[in-house]
């Protein structure tokens, strides 16, 4: 067993992958793959309903499934639909996560409703609206760094409940209770829905509707509620017309044949005349559906775990194992960057959500060419670590929404984004690898037997050379970021938060090299400063963003705060857990180690 | 080291003092950006970066004493201890080419930051669609304009910056037949009319319509969402005595007009001008958004450029990343107001902005040669088996 078992492992992996990446059929009667697969345009940009209901579940919630009150599990199209077409029903489904006591108590629900509960339905939540409005109100002109949790939360649930109702009034209006497929017969009760009609086109959070004729362009895409109108003053009605109060009657009245038959003729028709909008939708719900970067994190905490275990027992058998679910799992989350890539036709970096995939991915890249030249499975570790903090970190971002968005006017070069940020981004990776191997170093020696004086040695060398590849991709990233901000808005350097982040770690990577070179630190010194450039560089990537100036700052972010302070600290600690004389770590190593 | 450790030549050459000014360094930037909440990022620069040390005020009294070095100070102790170093200690060799290269393109960077912190000029252009002008504005110096608008077919105009209206001081002009004399001057103020506070105090200004306001000196604001509006009272004195004591404000639109012996003048507070030799016209603004959202996809100027001399009569677009450089100058399409009827270009002037383009060229050089040559040395040690691998050591010795 043991001489097969990083073969074994492998192959369990790749089984277990490859079940990740067949398309699941749909498990009930109706045909809900198709139906996610519907184009519609929001947000700027065109995409299926599928990552509508999940980001939507996402951000208003957490998670992307739905607990309806009788113990069953909604699938995120199940829920959109209902949403849509049963919106009496979709309001007793606890999607508003409240996380904030304050804010609940402006609910006045009875303690059987809120003891151990964190979500709650809009019918819940529907008598506290008023006063959660006035509070809201009270805390809009307070700026949004300067906000209480409170006022936070309050405006942030007003959000998501504004959020909730538009995209109820995205396919159907919701409170007119008409039979819109009957009324399209008769002129007249057609002309008596007009209310509803202008409602739907003045909320409608999708433009569902597309062109007439085969027209590229976004804004040729209209909303439901707007071609409605249309047609009550030209008296023809567009196609998408019949066919979504058609699904909508058919989902309410619970008639799989007749949706099923529906939605399959759309998408005949649509792939028709919209060739690659349709390839591009199925594409991207295949891969929401796939979740890559899930199954990349579960394989890196595999690999951690194979790592760490390797250094106490079959060192070449459990590092090969590590060593491959990690190249297994970067694979994986290439493929999902290159995805992400070709959805969005730009480079990997756009945004915080893909700055956090992409450190992950360059940090990996860099540990399985260290641990090529050092088998010991160090690299294997750090690397596995990184992926996986990477990941969750990315995870928490996706929260705020759809993570393929926009790219505003200043930020609309893929030039710049393609070598500035890329560079950069590589350089904060490199800067946490040094220090994540610094860790792995301090923790061996300190509290494990395991740290020799080889392990020891190859350990100074990895981090040594990372700090010098960190400093050059550091610094040429800045620099390309003063050529950009140069070429752009007419200033090499501002001074601006973002930037200082970035040249502190220049810097501080430089501080290593030079104490380094001058002699002022050995092994031990060198681990600590490499740890310390960690708190450096989670800076420069959040602390920056959380002060809401500059140029940079582009809508982030509170949640992650805290999450920032426990980070530092815990460098800290390891810092000062390097600090115990070389005589009580429990490795015993020769001091004065070059 | 060659030198004793205890010679001062040792200290300003050795490496802990790098080091040190590194830290020190990182501290000053670090700080730096957490004051930006307060300060904003001019205020920053002018505190932390383009001084030689910061003062900070002792608690109670009005006394103000440095309390940590400013950035001309940490740069140019890097400097002096980059050089220094470089003819005390280095010796050039191939294998140090590489840490040559970065130093010199180190110490050019900071020579060019420096000067950039000196020449530059940060100014921007509002022009509405239709619209030619021909100067552009400081965003934050001001000057007052004693305009002579007695011929119909020039103007002449006095301008003088608002540093030197210092309360009591007396201006006196070749073109002026009167003298300017600083009454009071605000660097931010409010303005209201005296109709609409009963119990205002009586006006500093006895002539001109700054009688009918009331001007309030409030404190000046770091946000860069609100702008800062500098007011001043200024007598003017001919030789027979007192002509009256004038309003001036930035945030009057209007300049206050008055004649004075049988000549008409103007007197107007304003952002500091900087006449181009050529002129531009707004000829469109286009504004888009992604549809659906109100997310900014492109923001444009298309104008007309025409030289003084004439030689230049053409139409340019100016859009986000892509400015016009004419004249010394660089324009960028900074902004909008006004529903899209008004664009805003920032306007920078800088001698100087070649330096980081050619500093850096030379660290990135460096940097690439100098780890180039670490790597094939360990890759070169690591194919000769059975001998122990060393961590590669650079320490220039």
């Amino acid at each position: 067993m043991k001489k097969h078992f990083a073969l074994g492992a492998l192959l369990l992996a790749l089984a277990w992958v490859g079940s990740t990446l067949v398309p699941r059929g749909n498990t009930g009667e109706f045909d809900l793959t198709t139906f996610g697969r519907l184009p519609v345009l929001a947000d700027g940009r065109i995409k299926p309903l599928d990552t509508i209901a999940r980001t939507s579940l996402l951000m208003l919630q957490g998670r992307q499934y739905v607990a309806a009150g009788d113990g069953r599990e909604l699938a995120p199209e199940e829920w959109l639909l209902d949403v849509f077409f049963h919106p009496e029903l979709a309001d007793t489904y606890r999607i508003f996560r409240i996380d904030n006591p304050d804010v609940l108590s402006l609910f006045n629900l009875g303690s059987g409703d809120t003891t151990g509960q964190v979500r709650f339905s809009f019918a819940q939540l529907q008598s506290g609206l008023p006063e959660l409005d006035r509070q809201a109100q009270l805390a809009d002109p307070v700026a949004d760094a300067a906000r209480t949790a409170f006022q936070r939360g309050a405006v942030e649930l007003r959000e998501h409940l504004e959020y909730y109702s538009r995209l109820k009034y995205s396919l159907a209006a919701p409170d007119g209770g008409q039979d819109l497929l009957a009324d399209l017969g008769n002129p007249g009760r057609l002309a008596a829905d007009r209310p509803g009609f202008q409602a739907m086109e003045t909320y409608s959070l999708l433009r569902a509707v597309p062109p007439s004729t085969t027209s590229a362009r976004f804004d040729d895409w209209q909303s439901l509620g707007h071609v409605l109108l249309e047609s009550l003053s030209t008296g023809r009605v567009n196609p998408a017309v019949p066919f979504y109060a058609g699904l909508g009657r058919a989902w309410r009245a619970r008639q799989p044949d007749t949706f099923n038959s529906l939605v399959k003729a759309d998408q005949v028709v649509l792939s028709s005349r919209f060739p690659s909008v349709m390839r591009r939708c199925s594409i991207e719900a295949f891969f929401n559906q796939a979740e890559p970067f899930y199954t990349s994190l579960v394989l890196y905490v595999a690999a951690f775990l194979l790592a760490v275990i390797s250094w106490l027992k079959w060192p070449a058998e459990l590092g090969l194992a590590a060593l491959r679910l990690m190249a297994l799992a970067f694979l994986l989350a290439t493929a999902g960057i290159i995805a992400r890539m070709w959805l969005e036709g730009r480079p990997p970096v756009t945004n915080l959500y893909s700055s956090a995939l992409f450190i992950g991915w360059g940090a990996v890249a860099l540990c399985l060419f260290l641990e090529r030249i050092n088998r010991n499975a160090v690299a294997s570790s750090a690397g596995a670590l990184i992926g996986f903090s990477t990941l969750v970190i990315a995870h928490n971002l996706s929260l705020s929404g759809d993570t393929l968005e926009m790219m505003r006017a200043v930020l609309d070069s893929n030039f710049w984004l393609s070598t500035h940020v890329v560079t950069v981004t590589t350089g904060y990776a490199s800067t946490f690898l040094a220090g994540f191997l610094a860790i792995i170093y301090i923790l061996r020696g300190v509290l494990t037997r395991t740290l020799d004086r080889p392990t020891a040695d190859s350990l100074a060398r990895m981090v040594y050379g990372i700090v010098c590849f960190a400093t050059l991709f550091s610094f040429v990233g800045t620099v390309l970021g003063g050529i950009w901000a140069d070429q752009s808005w007419g200033r090499f350097w501002g001074w601006d938060p973002k930037e200082n982040g970035a040249l502190l770690i220049v810097l501080w990577n430089a501080v290593i090299l030079h104490c380094r070179w001058g002699g002022l630190v050995k092994q031990r010194g060198l681990m600590c400063l490499a740890v310390f450039g960690n708190i450096v560089t989670a800076w420069s990537w959040f602390g920056t963003n959380m002060l809401g100036v500059g140029l940079h700052s582009y809508g982030f972010t509170n949640a992650a705060f805290e999450g920032l302070i426990t980070f530092v600290a815990l460098q800290l600690a390891i810092i000062g857990l390097a600090a115990i004389p070389r005589s009580r770590w429990r490795s015993a190593i020769p001091a004065g180690g070059g | 080291m060659s030198a004793p450790r205890s010679h001062p030549l040792a200290v300003i050459t050795s490496l802990r003092l790098t080091v040190a000014l590194l830290v020190l360094s990182i501290v000053l930037i670090f700080a730096a950006t957490l004051d930006q909440v307060h300060l904003g990022v001019w205020g920053v620069q002018e505190k932390y970066f383009r001084s030689f040390f910061i003062f900070d005020q002792i608690p109670g009294t009005g006394f103000f004493f440095p309390v940590f070095p400013g950035g001309y100070f940490l740069g140019g102790a890097l400097i002096i201890n980059l050089v220094a170093a470089h003819f005390h200690r280095f010796r050039f060799s191939w294998k140090k080419a590489g840490i040559w290269l970065t130093h010199l393109g180190l110490i050019l960077l900071l020579i060019g930051e420096g000067l950039s912190g000196m020449l530059q000029q940060d100014n921007q252009m509002r022009i509405d669609v239709g619209q030619t002008r021909r100067y552009s504005e400081s965003f934050r110096e001001t000057e007052l304009a004693v305009i002579e608008t007695t011929h119909p077919n020039y103007d002449r105009v006095v301008s003088i910056p608002a540093a030197r209206l210092t309360v009591g001081a007396s201006i006196q002009h070749p073109l002026l037949p009167f003298t300017l004399k600083t009454v009071a001057y605000y660097p931010n103020a409010m303005l209201r009319m005296r109709s609409q506070i009963p119990d205002a105090p009586p006006s500093v200004a006895t002539a001109g319509e700054g009688t009918e306001m009331v001007a309030t000196q409030i404190p000046l604001t770091t946000n860069p969402d609100e702008e800062n509006w500098p007011t001043a009272y200024l007598e003017l004195v001919g030789p027979e005595g007192s002509l009256g004591i004038f309003l001036a404000s930035t945030m009057l639109e209007e300049p206050e007009a008055f004649t004075y012996e049988g000549r008409t003048w103007r007197l107007a507070l304003r952002a500091k001008r900087d006449y181009l030799p050529f002129s531009i016209t707004l000829q469109k603004f286009t504004h888009d958004i992604y549809p659906g959202t109100d997310i900014p996809r492109d923001f444009a100027s298309t104008i007309h450029l025409r030289s003084d001399d004439g030689r230049d009569d053409r139409e340019v677009r100016i859009f986000m990343n892509n400015p016009l450089r004419y004249g010394g100058r660089a324009f960028y399409q900074a902004g909008y107001a006004n529903n899209d009827r008004t664009t805003v270009l920032q306007v920078v002037r800088n001698p100087s902005w070649q330096i980081p383009y050619l500093s850096c060229a030379l660290i990135v050089a460096g940097l690439v040669l100098q780890f180039g040559i670490h790597l094939f040395a360990f890759f070169g040690r690591r194919r000769r088996p059975g001998r122990p691998v060393p961590a590669p050591s650079p320490i220039p010795s």
